[in-house]
């Protein structure tokens, strides 16, 4: 298992690599000028000065060398520094200040760093899709399972029903309904995720928790869909095998026999499907972060995208990326781990 | 047999031995495949409504012109911000007629004949780019599949396409490649091309992964060999003896290739990086209309439920489909 891990660690090295070639691939092709929000005014040379002083005027795969070290080298190492100076969890470390002053990933947009953009709109995607895909996963579960278990009756032909109109209603029209209804017409929820607001007692808890409910039920309801489909299949494939009727011969309880013993090895696919739907939740949150207003990094692709800031836009999409390759190891691993039939080598 | 008593002649044993083997009752008349799918296809309610909705819209987008030809684009400033015809029920005095079932928007647009014409370009692009997900899935598929040397590197291609992060790479390439597109085929024509082909593009894998693996297993099948061994050449294979048997999951993923290739172009229009305005598609009235969602939230609701209605009825097709084309499912 061990050496599958490292394996698949190596193996996703050249993978990443080769994804990052097609993303800068893909902006170096495309037309486009960093200079046309300039004003008009500025003469050709002065632009032309400005260009190169972006970087533009090299050849592209110095570019690509040069965007490479930077990520992969200047920015860890930024990072390193913040961990032992700053931070709380390893901040008693001696300082490391390893960097010192290379030029970083800079946003054509702002002209600072885009790591540190990327470091403030972090939390505030992560609270959204993290909350969201684990109300989602915490719904989805005991609805799968009830679903499967009771095959066929009312309650099943309900959910799956349900199941199926979450799955096929897309983000963008559940979100502005809930606008409608929610903020519009019973004013209960503010439509616009306010992420200057500061928890520190409970009235301002109560703020945040009302505010969150509509970007995080509407990715939830994705999440739901997809994953109690999944699970109620995998209890269904389970709840006829022979060990489930040993079970109940040997006297067993059925709460034990269907929540123990059918359970546990129904979440075996369902923990994969778990893992792999994590970037895509992601990606969702670009179309959940631009209806609720939350300036997650989702939000920042897409404004990055218009202002044409390519630095920020390869940084982003390449980071996606890593989520999706990321999640997809440890989908494979924890496949190996849980079920020991899986031998991978 | 051993027991029986001796027969008198030959003849008469064989006469015996015939009768043994005919079957008792009339035969049943003899069923294709497709009737037996259709059988257990007409089982699944949820499927057929699905394929009659789909079938429904399909017409209505395509017909739906020559039947309520008003024009689309057609500006009329003194009757804008028409109700649909609905809120006559309640409320006697509001701006609606017959004269349109679905109200107008705030240039005097009639929103029936704008949700025809957006039905239109957002079908057309759904079934194109499921078509060309669907014909590049299929051949990479059987080409890794069928040919070994190839597959390794097939393959890992898919696994790194898999690995892309579809949303962000889409929404760049839509951004990045509309000005020089829109500039050679106009704007509407441009951006059709470019969203077909990077939603086709970006959708294949799944088809590609699923008819590899089942050509992988057909391939070892006795018929494959018998048909090799009378010379016949490996296109010739291919086209008669694989294709043919893998259709219900290429069938299978068609459908959910449809549901997401319409639900990532409304997605691109709402974002504001798919169609121009004056070319709406469904998404994009819906985004149009999300701003003033508050008085009008009729102009946020039909183009969004027509298209929930549509990928639902999809869903339940690829359900049914999948259901009626297992062989295993079928007949129980």
């Amino acid at each position: 298992m061990l050496t599958f891990t490292i394996r698949r660690l190596l193996l996703s090295i050249p993978t990443l690599l080769l994804i990052s070639l097609v993303i800068f691939g893909l902006l170096q092709l495309a037309p486009g000028d960093p200079m046309a929000q300039v004003p008009l005014t500025v003469p050709p040379e002065v632009k032309q000065k400005m260009r190169e002083a972006l970087g533009l005027g090299q050849a592209w795969y110095v570019q690509y060398y040069k965007w490479l070290v930077q990520f992969f080298w200047i920015e860890p190492k930024v990072f390193v520094d913040y961990l032992t100076n700053s931070s709380t969890l390893l901040g008693w470390l001696p300082d490391t200040s390893l960097y010192n002053g290379e030029l970083r990933v800079i946003s054509w947009q702002t002209r600072s760093p885009v790591m540190d953009i990327v470091a403030q709109r972090m939390p505030q995607t992560l609270w959204v899709v993290g909350l969201s895909y684990i109300v989602g996963i915490v719904i989805a579960i005991p609805i799968g399972i009830y679903s499967a278990y009771r095959h066929y009756s009312v309650f099943d032909q309900a959910g799956t029903f349900i199941t199926m109109v979450g799955f096929s209603i897309p983000p963008f029209f559940t979100g502005p309904l809930l606008i409608v209804i929610f903020s519009v017409y019973l004013g209960w929820l503010p439509s616009i995720y306010d992420t200057t607001h500061v928890v520190n007692d409970w009235a301002s808890f109560k703020v945040q928790f009302f505010q969150m409910i509509m970007p995080v039920m509407v990715l939830a309801l994705q999440t739901t869909a997809q994953i109690s489909r999944y699970m109620r299949g995998a209890m269904l494939d389970n709840l006829n095998q022979d060990y489930v009727r040993t079970a109940r011969a040997k006297g067993l309880k059925e709460g034990v026999v269907v929540m123990v013993h059918v359970l546990r090895n129904s979440m075996i696919p369902v923990v994969t499907v778990i893992a792999l739907g994590m970037p895509a939740i992601f990606g969702g949150a670009i179309i959940t972060e631009n209806v609720f207003k939350v300036n997650g990094i989702g939000q920042l692709l897409l404004t990055a995208l218009f202002a044409n800031d390519l630095p920020m836009v390869m940084t982003l999409t390449f980071i996606f990326a890593i989520l999706i390759v990321l999640f997809n190891l440890i989908a494979d691993v924890l496949y190996g781990l849980l079920d020991p039939r899986i031998r991978y080598d | 047999m051993t027991e029986q008593a001796t027969p008198a002649s030959p003849l008469e044993a064989d006469i015996e031995t015939i009768g043994a083997l005919m079957d008792k009752g009339p035969s049943k008349p003899p069923r294709s495949q497709w009737r037996d799918v259709w059988d257990q296809f007409r089982k699944h309610k949820g499927a057929v409504f699905g394929g009659g909705f789909l079938l429904l819209i399909t017409f209505a987008v395509v017909f739906g012109p020559y039947i309520w030809d008003v024009d689309p684009k057609a500006l009329d400033i003194r009757n804008k911000n028409w109700r649909p015809v609905y809120t006559l029920l309640w409320d006697g005095g509001a701006n609606a007629g017959w004269a349109h079932p679905f109200g107008t928007d705030q240039l005097g647009r009639d929103i029936l004949a704008q949700m025809i014409s957006g039905g239109r370009v957002s079908m057309a692009v759904g079934w194109l780019a499921m078509g060309l997900a669907l014909v590049i899935g299929t051949a990479v598929g059987v080409i890794a599949g069928y040919f070994k040397w190839l597959d390794f590197w097939l393959m890992r291609f898919t696994d790194l396409v898999l690995s892309l992060p579809i949303l962000p790479l889409v929404l760049l390439a839509v951004t990045l490649f509309r000005q020089p597109l829109n500039s050679r085929f106009g704007p509407e024509g441009g951006m059709f091309i470019l969203i077909v082909s990077v939603i086709g593009l970006t959708s294949w894998m799944q088809t590609a992964r699923i008819v590899r693996g089942d050509i992988l297993a057909l391939k070892e099948r006795e018929f494959i060999l018998a048909a090799r061994s009378i010379g016949t050449t490996s296109g010739k294979i291919i086209r008669r003896h694989l294709l043919p048997n893998v259709i219900s999951p290429i069938m299978v993923s068609a459908t959910l290739g449809l549901a997401t290739a319409i639900i990532t172009e409304s997605a691109l229009s709402f974002l504001g990086v798919g169609f121009p305005s004056d070319y709406p598609t469904w998404g994009k009235l819906l985004a149009d209309a999300v701003p003033r969602m508050q008085d009008f939230p009729e102009r946020v609701l039909l183009p969004g439920i027509a298209i929930s209605l549509t990928v639902l009825g999809v869903n339940y097709l690829g359900d049914g489909l999948r259901d009626a084309l297992d062989p295993r499912i079928r007949g129980r």
